[in-house]
């Protein structure tokens, strides 16, 4: 098999188009096949175009109309561009969701990681306890977001949940404030950081678990102390994964935040009045200065689309930083090698 | 108590106190499908399972649903949603076919094609791609998109030909569609890239050995390998398509308009409403019980559709996973 390898070098796998033979020279194929090749490279290369072009214009955009002054402005009600002041408050609000989001889903993602699987195994019932886990999870990774909000409004207007928002003069709960919309967040979250620690915990090798065992540690002593601390930049990466989820979602804030531009707090515990407050975050923001919102400020929001997609992109970077220093220390294919 | 946390626990406390909270999990998706559904109760009380059909006048149907006031009469619950069912399948069915024909052209391109140092630009720009939030995709839509349809594609005969009908504005079919190719095609570019690396090189080599060339060996050995996960990527695609709704919100029209195919070209710019944006335009509403129903019973079909896809998808990676723990 290797003599004739080395004889005629295979095409394709090795991406040289000069080391194929007189035959694979695409002027000879037939029309169906040069055109499906002429198909293969357009579509690729337009969708860098149009990656490309997103970017660039976006950029253009945001540089013409960000100003440092509009960060760090809260919004004013107005009737002109010029008037309606920056987006500090989206900014802070974006930033309360996604830490409200990490908070909840963090915890829950770990123990249902470590559970399937370092317990998951070894007896029938544990393994369908553990099946019943992996499929919900799954279930709301397929979830649209606009599913959960309305899910999230049904659950914060119930009497019960009354104390995480206000309640109304003629008694109706209002369902809408950051903890309602934080906590729905976490279930964006969720699955990237469930399926990260998962995927790292299936690829530390068995004999480092053996060693702990040797040296009579329990199994939860080496999950603490071997298993989590060596598979951390796989939680970073779902974490990360994870925030970028929360700050792009518009449909949560949209239904579970109020529609108020600025973070309005609720009673008079501080702290605790913001969380029970309305507010807006930079996707919401973008969505009511555009045609479709009230505002029909598109300057605005071309800036907060700017800024957005910036840290959309600082994000990604990180993702890939941290996939490539994994790859590095251990030799292995980093997390979503292909893409 | 504190000393009793502190000590080093045994390994039984813990397996089931993480398996108490992973189970959380499964109690919150068995709330969510509850909630939604008794909420949702009321539209299925007084219309059974036909308000998913056609034969009734939408909008007038939704207007008595928000005049209503807190006792409503059962007529206000009377609802046929079929043009927002048909503008969901549409815009997916649509987006969904040509995404996959560009997505598993591009992996090709991308896997067997591409010089490596194409390849190395072309995959970060493509992951880039997915990671765009739906808000700027609607963003770029409703600001350039839109007004350039409308004004440039769009001619005077064609705006003529249906005026008595529909106004065309520029926001429609044709500007969704596109946007929503260009949402979910990086998706299934993701899942066909990463069953099309673990094909072993040798079966594409035997067929270009036999006389094939490369790329009729792509297509007829290694296309033909990754079937499977040409379906998964398609299903997972048709689930983000189904859900998206800020996006579609911004660029459909917001208003509820069945498109026609026989109006022409006109067909691709007139303006509909799908489940999920019907969801954001009518948030408002949640509140009051007849229109709240009704926006539950869209929430309702959508978690429906969405279980569905990810049993489906459960369903055709099963042979693919064999094969994987085979080769």
């Amino acid at each position: 098999m290797s003599t004739f390898a080395s004889q005629a070098p295979p095409t394709g796998g090795a991406p040289h188009s000069s080391g194929r033979g007189r035959r694979s020279s695409p002027m000879s194929w037939r029309w169906g096949d040069r055109l499906v090749l002429a198909a293969a490279w357009t579509a690729g290369i337009s969708l860098c175009v149009i990656a490309a072009a997103i970017v660039l214009y976006m950029g253009y955009r945001g540089i013409s109309y960000l100003r440092p002054g509009l960060i760090f402005s809260r919004p004013q009600v107005s009737a002109g561009q010029s008037g309606s002041g920056g987006f500090l408050d989206p900014l802070l609000g974006t930033m309360i969701l996604t830490v409200i989001g990490i908070v909840l889903a963090l915890p829950l993602a770990l123990s249902a990681a470590v559970w399937i699987a370092e317990y998951g195994q070894g007896g029938r019932a544990r393994e369908t306890l553990a099946r019943i886990v992996e499929s919900s999870i799954e279930v709301v990774a397929g979830t649209p977001d606009i599913v959960i909000a309305i899910f999230g409004f049904a659950v914060f207007q119930l009497s019960l949940f009354a104390p995480f928002s206000f309640t109304a003069e003629g008694g109706g709960v209002y369902g809408r404030s950051f903890i309602a919309a934080g906590s729905m967040m976490s279930l964006l979250a969720l699955p990237p950081v469930y399926a990260a620690t998962r995927d790292g915990l299936q690829a530390v090798p068995a004999h480092q678990r053996e060693a702990a065992f040797a040296l009579g540690k329990t199994r939860i002593t080496t999950i603490r102390r071997v298993l989590l601390p060596s598979v951390r930049s796989n939680i970073a990466t779902g974490v990360t994964l994870g925030i970028s989820r929360i700050i792009g979602s518009t449909a949560i804030v949209l239904l579970l935040l109020g529609s108020t531009l600025r973070i309005e707090a609720q009673g008079s515990i501080p702290g605790i009045d913001v969380l029970r407050g309305t507010g807006s975050s930079l996707t919401t923001y973008i969505y009511e200065n555009s045609p479709a919102g009230e505002g029909g400020a598109p300057q605005k929001a071309y800036a907060a689309a700017f800024v957005l997609l910036i840290f959309v992109l600082a994000l990604n970077l990180v993702v890939e930083r941290i996939g490539r220093a994994q790859a590095s220390a251990t030799g292995l294919a980093p997390v979503g090698a292909v893409l | 108590v504190l000393e009793r946390l502190k000590s080093p626990w045994p390994d039984h406390r813990a397996e089931r106190l993480l398996g108490a909270v992973s189970l959380l999990i499964g109690v919150g998706v068995v709330a969510m499908a509850g909630f939604v559904f008794t909420r949702a109760w009321p539209l299925f009380q007084h219309n059974g399972l036909s308000w998913v059909l056609g034969g009734g006048d939408f909008e007038t149907e939704i207007n008595n649903m928000t005049a209503a006031t807190s006792n409503p009469p059962a007529a206000v619950f009377h609802l046929r949603a079929w043009p927002l069912i048909y503008g969901t399948l549409l815009t997916t069915g649509i987006a969904v076919l040509l995404g996959l024909t560009i997505a598993v052209l591009s992996s090709v391109f991308i896997v067997e094609l591409a010089p490596a140092r194409v390849r190395r630009i072309a995959i970060p720009m493509i992951r880039l791609l997915a990671s765009v939030p739906s808000v700027i995709y609607g963003l770029i839509g409703i600001l350039v998109l839109v007004p350039y349809v409308g004004n440039h594609v769009i001619t005077t005969q064609e705006k003529v030909s249906v005026q008595n009908v529909v106004q065309l504005t520029g926001a429609g079919l044709g500007v969704t569609v596109v946007i929503l190719t260009v949402m979910i095609t990086p998706i299934m570019i993701a899942l066909i890239c990463e069953a099309l690396v673990t094909v072993p090189p040798s079966w594409r080599e035997g067929a270009v050995a036999l006389g094939l060339n490369p790329l009729r060996a792509v297509r007829a050995v290694t296309l033909k390998a990754i079937r499977p996960a040409i379906v998964a990527a398609a299903v997972l695609a048709t689930a983000r398509a189904l859900g998206e709704a800020v996006m579609i919100q911004m660029v459909s029209g917001g208003k509820t308009f069945i498109p026609k195919p026989v109006d022409g070209l006109p067909f691709f710019f007139e303006p509909l409403r799908t489940l999920a944006s019907a969801i954001v335009d009518y948030r408002d509403g949640v509140s009051s019980p007849a229109l709240g129903a009704a926006v539950y019973g869209f929430a309702l079909l959508l978690l429906f559709s969405a279980f569905a896809l990810s049993v489906t998808g459960y369903l055709v990676k099963l042979p693919l996973r064999k094969y994987q723990t085979r080769g």
